[in-house]
């Protein structure tokens, strides 16, 4: 090939990879911004939901919704005995699913880690965690309820216990597993019984992250409706029986909401607001935590 | 592989055709040795040798992981401590081991030292106090921490964090002391302080250390054993070892000019 | 002055080994008291129980298609939309983000998935549905009136509910689950692979498509199935704005249906004992065995890659 030909087919050959690199580069930019509205539709919604939450719900919440029972449609009242028993069976889920789901992450991080039980538990478990939270509820409807013929606070809380218990057990392993083997050596080295080097060394070592895991757990429960439905039930009236229907937040808000009263609307929009509040300020609290120890 | 040199007095540990596999791996071959009382023997050889792997079957360590094992005898007090049938925990009580890292649990200093001592025994108020102020002023802490016993033991600097878990270590009163590298994490300053602390201690305490730094070795030790890829290759005084090795790779090692 | 616990070590252990059989232990109960409550249902009906439409209480005829297809058809319409979004989210935050900003949009996203689904479904009732009605559904029903085959599905009364709307809240719930697996596993392709793409003159976009998401693909997958099960066990989002009809009369997202969810929400509280309830039972016995498979795919996926992640380095 003469120069002249060599430079003449080498500018065509230019061209050709500019053009080509001018598409690619259209279709990066074009697959970039695609990503990027992507993320403005995602947070469009939290903005969406979490403003019309506010924008409703701050204006029916006063002291008389904290204070008063529900009321039958077309009066005034509150949400104070929805409050409570939501309190009273979260509370009491949380102290009896987290030694429970403690006890189990122990097992899994600590004994016979690679064993089949553990390899089978943490498969079932980490079904159980995203498992429909209404067959829970139909589960324990099945066990308790049927037995004792009566919906009760007690059923709702074994139903919010066995949601909590997957969550603490996925977060305790993890935690547990992120403890050097240097720190269990030296309790042993030093003569510690199993038993020991686990609650006093190595639970204490991750208990930033255990703590964190209990909070998650009881912002995923202080908002389940469905397990409550038909365990729980509903009470119109103030019950601190664990043994009779409980009145509960979200069941109430349930029964609310799709009613056409409006000042049953109107506090199952304050009901919505203290839930959502609750939540993602466990949430936050969760993250700081996190955030402090690391 | 039998070597020996002068131990006069009556050994306090004796290892007899020690054999250590990890899984397959067969990591100590046929080791014999004896480590005299009150004095400091250091095991020395480059990275993978198995030192480390033999300073923990002196206390059991190795039987946390399933797929390690040890064949052969290991001789403390009459007793063969791989076959005794007693609590391990009893022997890790008269064996303290200090590790690579400084390991400080997650409470106070005065905890972390309590914490050993209240496993064994129920000492008032006082006497616990006691003996914290007696382990940290032996491993050189007391002067710095007095004063905040309370903090956390993550808050001290890494050479102080190491002396804390000497000091945890020293606070059960063992009969002897297992340091791996244990200045290794340090910066130089910290390191001579405890290359101090480990001279002194041997006047109470049988101690045996590991480590890859050479000089080290020199300067704290009394006897010295230089490994290889498993084997014993020689024992002797550090004197010994370091100016007229009587074998050729211990000469080639301690000369630098292998590994 | 010795004294040793291996009495208390071996308590110690047992109970945390009882802990872990509970948990089995749980998944097995669920299976067997489901079984037991709905076979007045399974006697009856069998397998057939799955592909018949009537549902009366009244003459106590039941089958569970009508929910079943409500379920699946809101799940496939929350994928729809879900998949493409959260991929967009996930390529986001990994490749596109400037550092600073990569925690606060992640834990926006993750706060997405923390609202409580009653939040959603209240919302959806009274909020959203309304202006999907006049926004989305009339428009699409002017414009695809008359088409053959398509018009069927956007025929109906276009306020709001049904599975359209179902779907769509459904999307949004789920989002963030996706997009943060997919977050997770875009970020543990080994960086001297990508720079081995970007080494040779790859833009963003191709490094992406080429080389994480053929070696992510697993997890990818997995992270779409843990997005499916949480779909499909969604309750209070879809119970809002679904409907509650239970007849299956035209193939129109707009019409008012039912899932299984739905059903178990509005109608088992009082239903009467018997084959009802038998029938209830029966529907969350086929939503527990779907999530079941559906979960267990995820987690087989994603435990997939782990392992080739291990072995690539």
């Amino acid at each position: 090939m003469s120069r002249g030909e060599l430079l003449l087919s080498s500018t065509a050959s230019e061209q050709a990879r500019l053009a080509r690199y001018t598409q690619r580069k259209f279709v990066n930019r074009l697959a970039l911004t695609l990503s990027l509205l992507a993320m403005a539709f995602g947070l469009f919604w939290l903005a969406w939901i979490l403003f019309e939450t506010v924008r409703l719900g701050v204006g029916g919440l006063n002291l008389a919704t904290l204070t008063q029972m529900t009321p039958p449609p077309n009066d005034a009242g509150g949400l104070a005995n929805a409050i409570y028993g939501s309190f009273l069976m979260v509370l009491l889920a949380t102290l009896v699913g987290t030694p429970i789901g403690i006890m189990a992450g122990i097992y899994l991080a600590e004994f016979d880690s690679q064993g089949w039980l553990a390899q089978v538990t943490r498969f079932v478990n980490d079904i159980l965690l995203s498992a429909p939270s209404i067959v829970i509820g139909l589960f324990v409807y099945a066990v308790v309820v049927t037995r004792f013929k009566s919906f009760s606070g007690y059923a709702g809380v074994m139903a919010l216990a066995l949601i909590v218990i997957p969550v603490v057990i996925r977060t305790t392993e993890n935690m547990l597993q992120l403890v050097p083997a240097g720190l269990r050596e030296a309790a042993y080295a030093l003569g510690a019984p199993k038993w020991k080097v686990i609650l006093s060394i190595t639970l204490r070592a991750s208990r930033a992250g255990v703590l964190t895991g209990i909070l998650l757990a009881v912002a995923r429960i202080a908002g389940e409706t469905a397990p409550l439905l038909f365990t729980a039930l509903s009470n119109q009236f103030w019950s601190s029986s664990l043994s009779e229907p409980m009145a509960s937040l979200p069941v109430t808000i349930f029964k609310f909401a799709m009613s056409p009263y409006e000042n049953w609307q109107k506090l199952a929009w304050a009901g919505v607001f203290l839930i959502t509040l609750a939540v993602l300020g466990l949430n936050i609290l969760a993250r700081v935590l996190t955030r402090s120890k690391t | 592989m039998n070597a020996t040199s002068a131990t006069p007095a009556a050994p306090k540990i004796s290892v007899r055709n020690l054999d250590f596999f990890y899984g397959k791996f067969h990591a100590l071959k046929n080791i014999n040795l004896e480590i005299p009382e009150k004095k400091v023997t250091a095991f020395i050889g480059p990275s993978g040798c198995g030192k480390s792997t033999l300073l923990r079957v002196f206390n059991r360590m190795f039987e946390l992981y399933p797929e390690q094992r040890a064949e052969g005898e290991v001789w403390l007090d009459g007793e063969n401590l791989l076959i005794s049938k007693k609590d391990v925990a009893l022997l890790r009580a008269r064996v303290g081991m200090v590790f690579q890292k400084p390991t400080p649990f997650p409470m106070s200093i005065f905890d972390n030292i309590a914490f050993g001592v209240k496993l064994f025994e129920s000492p008032g108020t006082t006497d616990l106090e006691e003996r914290v102020e007696w382990a940290l002023r032996k491993a050189a802490l007391w002067g710095e921490v007095k004063d905040k016993l309370k903090q956390s033991g993550a808050s001290l600097s890494g050479g102080q964090q190491q002396r804390l878990c000497i000091a945890r270590g020293i606070a059960i009163k063992p009969e002897i002391l297992l340091l791996d590298e244990p200045c290794s994490a340090l910066d130089p300053i910290s390191t001579a302080k405890i290359e101090e602390l480990i001279v002194e201690l041997k006047s109470d305490y049988t101690v045996v250390i590991v480590t890859h730094n050479m000089q080290q070795a020199a300067r704290c030790s009394d006897l010295t054993a230089y490994m290889y890829l498993g084997d014993l290759i020689e024992f002797g005084t550090t004197e010994q070892m370091f100016f007229q090795p009587t074998r050729k790779e211990t000469e080639d090692y301690i000369t630098g000019r292998f590994g | 002055m010795a004294r040793s616990d291996p009495l208390a070590d071996r308590l110690f252990g047992w109970l945390a080994k009882a802990a872990a059989l509970l948990t089995l232990g749980l998944l097995i109960a669920i299976l067997v008291s489901l079984t037991i409550s709905a076979w007045p249902a399974i006697d009856k009906y069998g397998l057939g129980f799955l592909t018949r439409t009537t549902w009366d209480p009244v003459k106590q005829d039941f089958g569970g298609l009508v929910m079943i297809y409500g379920t699946l058809m809101t799940s496939f319409i929350a994928l729809l939309i879900a998949v493409p979004v959260s991929f967009g989210i996930a390529l986001f935050l990994t490749e596109l983000a400037p550092a600073w900003l990569k925690r606060p949009l992640g834990t926006a996203i993750e706060l997405l998935a923390a609202i409580p689904s009653i939040v959603y479904g209240m919302w959806g009732l009274l909020v959203f549905s309304p202006v999907l009605a006049t926004y989305v559904q009339q428009p699409l029903q002017a414009v695809f009136a008359g088409v053959p085959y398509m018009g069927a599905f956007f025929s109906g009364p276009p306020v709001g509910i049904g599975i359209l709307s179902a779907g769509i809240i459904l999307a949004i719930m789920i989002i963030p689950f996706i997009a943060a697996v997919m977050r997770d596993v875009f970020d543990v392709t080994p960086t001297l692979l990508k720079e081995s793409a970007y080494g040779l003159g790859a833009t963003t976009w191709e490094v992406v498509w080429t080389v994480v998401l053929p070696y992510t693909k697993a997890g990818v997958v997995g992270g779409i199935m843990l997005g499916l099960g949480r779909a499909i066990g969604e309750t209070m989002a879809v119970t809002f704005v679904i409907g509650n009809f239970n007849q299956l009369d035209s193939l129109s997202l707009f019409q008012a249906a039912n899932s299984i969810t739905s059903a178990l929400a509005n109608e088992f509280a009082e239903a009467g004992q018997g084959l009802h309830q038998a029938s209830l039972m029966y529907l969350g016995l086929v939503l527990f065995f779907i999530t079941f498979i559906v979960l267990s795919l995820s987690k087989i996926l994603l435990s997939q890659l782990k392992k080739n992640e291990g072995g690539q380095t």
